[in-house]
């Protein structure tokens, strides 16, 4: 089987062709998104950090941006930077360039001399790249070139029972096509490290699962919020959750059943084939955002209650396990997985359909979130600003 | 008229999907396609579990093919599984 995309200079392949005007900080986010208004096929996103940020969290801002340059769904980018922030310009062109040889410019607020001459040459910048953009066609690819992306967010009884599930079922296919499927959120493997340990392919990627879950708790533990001891929350509990473990089995049934092959921290460069695990928060767009920055062309989303949950490069296809939430969110929501729980149809059946929808949506189809124009993005934090 | 869920061929617990009252019969299927029935010994509210056979004292309760606790009590087939009869049990790391 394959998918048509667009092959990149640097090897990968993108399922979108989109010319990304990216914000080095907050101090250029109001830019960037001027430019982007003004081209089509550009997109932004509101950077709300950049600056005065303690080291472990300018990491990660360093990774999300240049690691959302590189995404394949990228044509090429114009970086906007306000010129004193901590996230240099040239810190985050060669952060950009240790991963990917595509098109790029710069535009630098203080040094062009303000808001309006900034975005002229932004918008200059950008409508060239959206020209060559478009002069670019699709090609065939296997399917082993697709990473996919796995989320779940505003969360009910359903998304536990038909919807994660589901999303398992996928990432089982793919990773049987030698493709790749990231399962995220740290927060919700607490409970079932066990469980996960064991999937591991070596003792390696076993201690490194240990440890990242570990790493979390404590994270969690230094502000006050003790995760064993409040949950399953009073919520879960007359919802029909018993224990943490039969919760987060809930969660991690969306990255379906394979042997986990690797472990990457928050916005690293996902490079291996078959089921992996990224450290993420579970605030979903900031755990998008990890996965995007990743390398992750498309993304599959789980919501119970629906979500208006989108990214600017990535399709993000959400699907519910509960109808009258497909009923009553329809605008939000791409695929409609109540029937795992009523049927008729059988599992295998439902999951033909929704591998249909994610060929379609990789192929081009606009997902809901992208007719919708939704670019809402976050990048991760660790701590306050400094 | 199917009214639970379950997850894996070996769980021995399923979901009901609406509210179910002592007496009624509860109805799944299995990931073979096979189709199972059982008398509600108690009442089931949506979304809870319930034993799909008898389990012991001390017994793994299974969902998702994984533990999820252990039966603090005998639990009778159709019957509510839920706090007031599983113990958490935090699993050794093997």
């Amino acid at each position: 089987m394959t998918f048509s995309g667009y092959r990149r200079p640097d090897g990968r392949v993108g399922v979108r062709n989109h010319v990304l005007v990216l914000p080095a900080s907050v101090c250029a986010s109001d830019v960037t998104d001027k430019i982007a208004r003004r081209v089509e096929g550009a997109v932004s996103f509101h950077n709300q950090v950049g600056c005065s940020q303690v080291p472990a969290d300018e990491v990660w801002t360093m990774d999300v941006l240049s690691g959302y340059a590189a995404n394949p769904n990228v044509y090429g980018t114009v970086v906007v930077s306000l010129g004193c922030e901590n996230c240099q310009m040239d810190r985050v062109v060669a952060a950009i360039r240790e991963k990917t040889n595509k098109p790029l410019r710069q535009v630098i607020i203080q040094e062009v001399g303000g808001t309006l001459k900034a975005e002229a040459l932004g918008v200059q910048y950008a409508e060239e790249l959206a020209q060559e953009a478009a002069q670019q066609e699709r090609e065939e690819f296997p399917l082993s070139e697709l990473i996919l992306g796995t989320e779940c967010g505003g969360s009910d009884p359903t998304s536990g029972l038909a919807a994660n599930p589901l999303i398992g079922e996928i990432c089982d296919r793919l990773v049987d096509a030698d493709a790749t499927a990231i399962l995220s959120e740290t927060t919700e493997f607490i409970g079932a490290e066990h469980i996960l340990a064991r999937r591991a392919i070596n003792k390696e990627v076993r201690d490194r699962i240990l440890f990242i879950i570990q790493r979390y708790e404590e994270s969690l533990a230094r502000v006050g919020e003790l995760v064993r001891n409040g949950n399953p929350s009073p919520g879960n509990i007359a919802g029909g959750i018993t224990t943490l473990e039969e919760k987060s089995l809930g969660c991690i049934h969306k990255g379906g059943h394979r042997d986990i092959q690797a472990v990457y921290d928050y916005a690293r460069p996902v490079d291996k084939k078959g089921l992996v695990i990224m450290d993420t928060p579970g605030n979903d767009p900031s755990s998008i955002a990890g996965m995007v920055a990743g390398g992750a062309q498309v993304i599959i989303f789980s919501s119970g209650r629906g979500t208006p949950t989108g990214h600017p490069l990535v399709p993000v296809i959400k699907i519910t396990g509960n109808r009258e939430t497909w009923l009553k969110m329809r605008d939000n929501t791409d695929f409609d997985a109540s029937p795992v729980i009523y049927g008729p149809q059988s599992l295998a059946e439902i999951t033909d359909d929704l591998f249909g929808i994610l060929m379609e949506t990789v192929n081009g189809k606009k997902t809901r979130a992208e007719e919708l124009g939704f670019v809402e993005t976050a990048i991760a934090r660790v701590s306050n600003y400094a | 008229m199917r009214n639970a869920v379950i997850i894996s061929q070996t769980d021995n617990v399923a979901v009901a999907v609406e509210p179910v009252s002592a007496g009624a019969l509860l109805t799944w299927i299995t990931p073979d396609q096979t189709e199972h029935s059982v008398t509600a010994v108690t009442d089931i509210p949506i979304y809870h579990k319930f034993a799909v056979r008898d389990i012991a004292k001390g017994e793994k309760i299974v969902k998702y093919g994984e533990h999820i606790g252990e039966a603090g009590a005998d639990i009778r087939a159709g019957e509510h599984v839920h706090i007031h009869n599983v113990v958490s049990v935090r699993e050794k790391l093997v």
